[in-house]
């Protein structure tokens, strides 16, 4: 297998962009990660996206994305694992160069969400849970993970102000973050106090609803050598599925599915948790962001909550979690998040991060959920120049 | 044109008809082809008791389409005596005072009127178990 290098990132300023269409979204961050890589052209694309068929009722992006972009007659693939599409697209446009049959690939993910109104777009995240089984019964996503936060609440007594915390935090780092849809801080008193969605989740514990797109480029390490300038690379993925229903696993205080994927790319990148110095992971809830440090081993089962409120995951803390504001504060436009997870870690690799810029960026972690952890996409990252 | 779709589905949601694994022995709601514990495609088809303790649970305030006039509604999981678990509502309490831990056991009750089609789903909510 090759090795793999990331040599452009695209990220758009994320939010309510009624101006702009599904595609424009798509095209306007592939080119600028054209900009950044310094090319015009690529061997394959892979587009991350979860529901334009619901969400836009268009499908079949793999034609509109290369047509719109320019790249006519080009290969495509579009790829679909909920609100872990992007980090599948990444992942598949990764196992394309590794294997030597592409040079130039074009990972991107979009979801334009504010097309329908809030109830059809509530409807459509739903898709992403078992709609046989668990949406028939009247849950919403917040409903899912409110289950979850309920059963670590009694299983480790994480509070609610632990988990607003996560909110002060993630909105304290997207405050630096000029492409974030929510670029500014929330106090730990307006989080505890916003509108209740699913108890004990309230409104600030809850990722937005949000329209963009990301786009990284992949190729194999030689190419990015070649360049004279930093560039990451791609030592370790990490893929794996878990019951669709939530219900039916064993335990409801963790995501099985996140330590499975997490240790899946640690022994591919020859690393432990230990070797990383920072983290992007998927706090569509912020009692996702605790979750997932338990089961990427940065604590111990159930010590998530104390270790926020420490300032563990801080921007200056030992190991910081989201530096860009995480879904949060950035946005979760479903499709594109895996995808900016990893703008996110390169820009932090290379040191173009301003003013959130970390001191320690070397090695990164950046993990993407589907659903209620039914699927879950890690990567490990090293920064090389 | 939803019609089959919910048809289909009579047997679990009206009855709670489960796959009981013939090899194995594990119960498998809703059923399936292949058991997850062994991988044997045989089984038999069992009712469950509908009676267990609340795992977890949630109360939801924002409903999706098709709930907004229960809200606000508690829903859970349960985890049944036979020892598997399952999604449901929770009716005929004070969602407030739910706690993990309490027994409950199941109604038949509407579930959900379909906007487009008018069509009103039936199927089973946990109330709590008064031991009656
Ligand atoms: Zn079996």
């Amino acid at each position: 297998m090759k090795e793999v290098a990331i040599i452009g990132i695209g990220m758009i300023k994320w939010g309510e962009l009624w101006e702009k269409s599904l595609r424009d979204l798509a095209v306007e961050a592939a080119l600028k990660c054209f900009d950044d890589a310094g090319v015009d052209r690529v061997d394959t694309i892979y587009v991350g996206c979860m529901s334009s068929g619901l969400f836009n009722n268009q499908e079949h992006l793999a034609s509109v994305v290369p047509d719109y972009l320019g790249q006519r007659f080009t290969p495509a693939t579009r790829v679909e694992s909920a609100c872990a599409s992007g980090g599948l697209a990444v992942r598949s446009a990764f196992l394309e160069v590794a294997s030597g049959m592409s040079e130039y690939a074009l990972a991107v993910g979009v979801e334009k969400m504010t097309d329908v109104d809030g109830g059809e777009a509530t409807f459509g995240l739903a898709t992403a849970a078992d709609q046989d089984n668990e949406a028939f019964h009247g849950v919403t996503f917040p409903g899912l993970y409110a289950i979850m936060a309920n059963a670590h609440m009694d299983k480790y007594g994480t509070t609610i102000e632990q988990l607003s915390q996560v909110a002060v935090k993630n909105h304290y780092n997207g405050s630096m973050n000029p492409h974030a849809q929510y670029p500014f801080k929330v106090t730990l008193d307006q989080v505890m106090n916003s509108t209740k969605i699913a108890d004990p989740l309230r409104l600030f514990h809850c990722s937005p609803i949000t329209d963009g797109a990301a786009a990284v480029l992949l190729v194999p390490v030689e190419k990015a050598k070649a360049l004279n300038k930093p560039y990451a690379v791609i030592t370790g993925i990490g893929l794996a599925t878990d019951t669709i229903a939530l219900c039916q696993r064993e335990e409801l205080y963790n995501l099985k599915v996140v330590e499975k994927s997490a240790q899946r790319a640690l022994k591919m990148a020859g690393k432990t948790i230990k070797d990383v110095d920072f983290a992007e992971v998927h706090d569509c809830f912020t009692i996702a962001e605790i979750m997932v440090m338990e089961a990427i081993g940065v604590v111990e089962p159930g010590k998530g909550g104390p270790a926020v409120m420490d300032g563990l995951t801080a921007l200056d803390g030992k190991f910081p979690i989201n530096p860009s504001g995480g879904l949060k504060a950035k946005g979760h436009p479903v499709g594109a998040t895996g995808v900016a997870q990893i703008c996110e870690a390169v820009n932090q690799l290379r040191g173009e991060s301003g003013q959130r810029q970390l001191k320690n960026a070397g090695t990164a972690l950046t993990q993407n959920m589907g659903g209620s952890g039914a699927s879950s996409v890690v990567h490990i990252l090293e920064a090389r120049s | 044109m939803k019609v089959p779709r919910h048809w289909r589905e009579t047997p679990r949601r009206y009855r709670m008809e489960a796959g009981k694994c013939k090899k194995c022995g594990s119960i498998h709601f809703p059923a399936r082809l292949v058991c997850t514990e062994c991988g044997t495609k045989e089984f038999e088809t069992v009712r469950l008791s509908g009676k267990g303790e609340l795992a977890s649970y949630t109360v939801i305030r924002v409903a999706p389409t098709g709930f907004s006039d229960l809200a606000p509604y508690a829903i859970g999981i349960v985890k049944l005596d036979e020892g598997i678990r399952v999604m449901g509502q929770v009716a005929d309490c004070d969602p407030e005072t739910l706690k993990i831990g309490d027994r409950v056991t199941t109604q038949f009750r509407r579930i959900n009127e379909e906007g487009k089609t008018g069509m009103i789903m039936y199927g089973y909510k946990f109330v709590p178990d008064l031991g009656l």
